[in-house]
């Protein structure tokens, strides 16, 4: 069970407001997180994953405490082996697609899987520069399970993607999740992403 | 033709480049972080070399550096070093004169890349240091060749500074900018024109050099 119950003072188009969240998170589940624009959905993935210091509450994954604000402790980014798919992509300008995944992890086997999960195979040294936009998009998502993440994080990850290639995708996605045991948050708009399996949490006003 | 001025120059550069980019790339990339007051002020007193007559900077070097007075005086009873006159003397001064050549350009660059490539890098596991260096620094590339490149001609071109510093040893402090002066001091045009192309030769390369290759590189992703 991942337990979040955290306040933090976000600027929205209407100035200065408190984001607060109190909820819990089944472990190996999918959760789809929604909600109106600006409320704060990408902040509340940023602050599970401790990219963002919430002013006040706790965050407990599985028992153990990665952020508590009275105890002003928050686990290292580094040690919650989550992974993160940014919705700007976030993709290394430098590194190839390979050299992406191989920063993650140093298993060939492991990063040939993921280029085939991708459909990535025949552009291993292609630099994002020269890839589509679903093409980075994939690259993003593969990237965040490279490491083998026990928390993935999307933010809006298959918004570049057509329907046909999403639905093979999420198919496959869904598949490693459950061999991996990966709990997954995921940010979207969209009703279609991981609609059958998946729980959801509405993030309001 | 005495070749010994323009050696100087270059060494000169060479050395104050080198040792700008170890310190500049690490100071620049702190000053791209998070604004503290702390750091505009400091960004400021880096910043002050352009704006400053050389003069003014090159006065207040000689005294500090000057062996009755204290910053002088300490280094000269304890590491034995005597920075007024001396090579070692010009390498201190040109590193304060060009430390705005070089860390402006590279906190640029490093403020302009998106903070979630930091972020990415982080929950993947990897530390400040590895992210620093497999993630930020080859994707500044471009600006830190730039940097480098300019502070070597700043470096070349220095005169005022280098006069107020080292004076005019030859072999020892006399480099190309004070040899033309001197030169046309003595009324020698041919060789003040000498060492005049020279140095306007060698600019005109590494400028040029900085605009092919700013051409070639891979153009700024995130523009």
């Amino acid at each position: 069970m991942i337990e979040v119950d955290i306040t933090k003072r976000i600027k929205t188009y209407k100035g200065w407001e408190d984001l607060k969240v109190k909820t819990q998170f089944d472990m190996g589940k999918i959760t789809r997180i929604t909600g109106p624009s600006g409320v704060g959905k990408t902040t509340l993935l940023k602050i599970i994953a401790g990219l963002i210091t919430p002013e006040l509450g706790a965050i407990k994954f599985n028992g153990n405490t990665w952020f508590d604000a009275e105890k002003k402790f928050s686990k290292k980014i580094q040690d919650r082996k989550v992974g993160f798919v940014f919705q700007d992509y976030a993709l290394f300008p430098n590194m190839t697609v390979e050299a992406h995944l191989a920063y993650g992890t140093k298993d060939q086997t492991y990063i040939n899987e993921l280029l085939e999960l991708g459909e990535m195979e025949n552009f291993r040294q292609h630099l994002p520069g020269q890839l589509s936009g679903g093409q980075q998009q994939r690259l993003a998502i593969l990237r965040a399970l490279s490491t083998k993440p026990v928390l993935l994080l999307m933010d809006e990850s298959f918004s570049a993607l057509d329907k046909e290639l999403k639905g093979k995708l999420m198919t496959k996605l869904q598949a490693l999740f459950l061999v991996q045991g990966t709990t997954v948050l995921v940010v979207t708009h969209h009703d279609e992403v991981f609609d059958q399996s998946s729980a959801i949490f509405r993030l309001e006003d | 033709m005495d070749f010994e001025p323009i050696y100087l120059s270059l060494k000169l550069a060479l050395i104050t480049t080198a040792i700008l980019l170890v310190i500049g790339i690490p100071v620049a990339y702190w000053l791209s972080g998070k604004s503290t007051m702390a750091k505009i002020i400091l960004e400021a007193l880096i910043t002050m070399p352009l704006v400053l007559p050389p003069s003014v900077l090159g006065f207040y070097l000689l005294l500090a550096f000057s062996p009755n007075n204290g910053f002088g005086k300490w280094l000269h009873e304890h590491l034995n070093l005597q920075l007024v006159f001396s090579f070692e003397g010009l390498v201190f001064a040109s590193i304060i004169y060009s430390l705005p050549f070089m860390i402006s350009p590279v906190k640029s660059a490093f403020s302009h890349l998106p903070e979630t490539l930091a972020q990415a890098s982080y929950t993947m596991g990897k530390t400040r240091w590895q992210t620093f260096i497999y993630v930020l620094l080859p994707n500044i590339k471009a600006s830190i060749y730039t940097a480098a490149v300019l502070t070597f001609a700043h470096t070349l071109g220095e005169f005022g500074v280098v006069l107020m510093i080292g004076g005019n040893i030859p072999g020892v402090t006399k480099v190309a900018s004070i040899a033309i002066y001197d030169a046309v001091e003595t009324m020698d045009y041919h060789a003040a024109n000498q060492y005049a192309l020279i140095l306007f030769a060698i600019t005109f390369a590494i400028v040029l050099a900085v605009f092919i290759f700013n051409k070639k590189a891979v153009k700024n992703p995130f523009e």
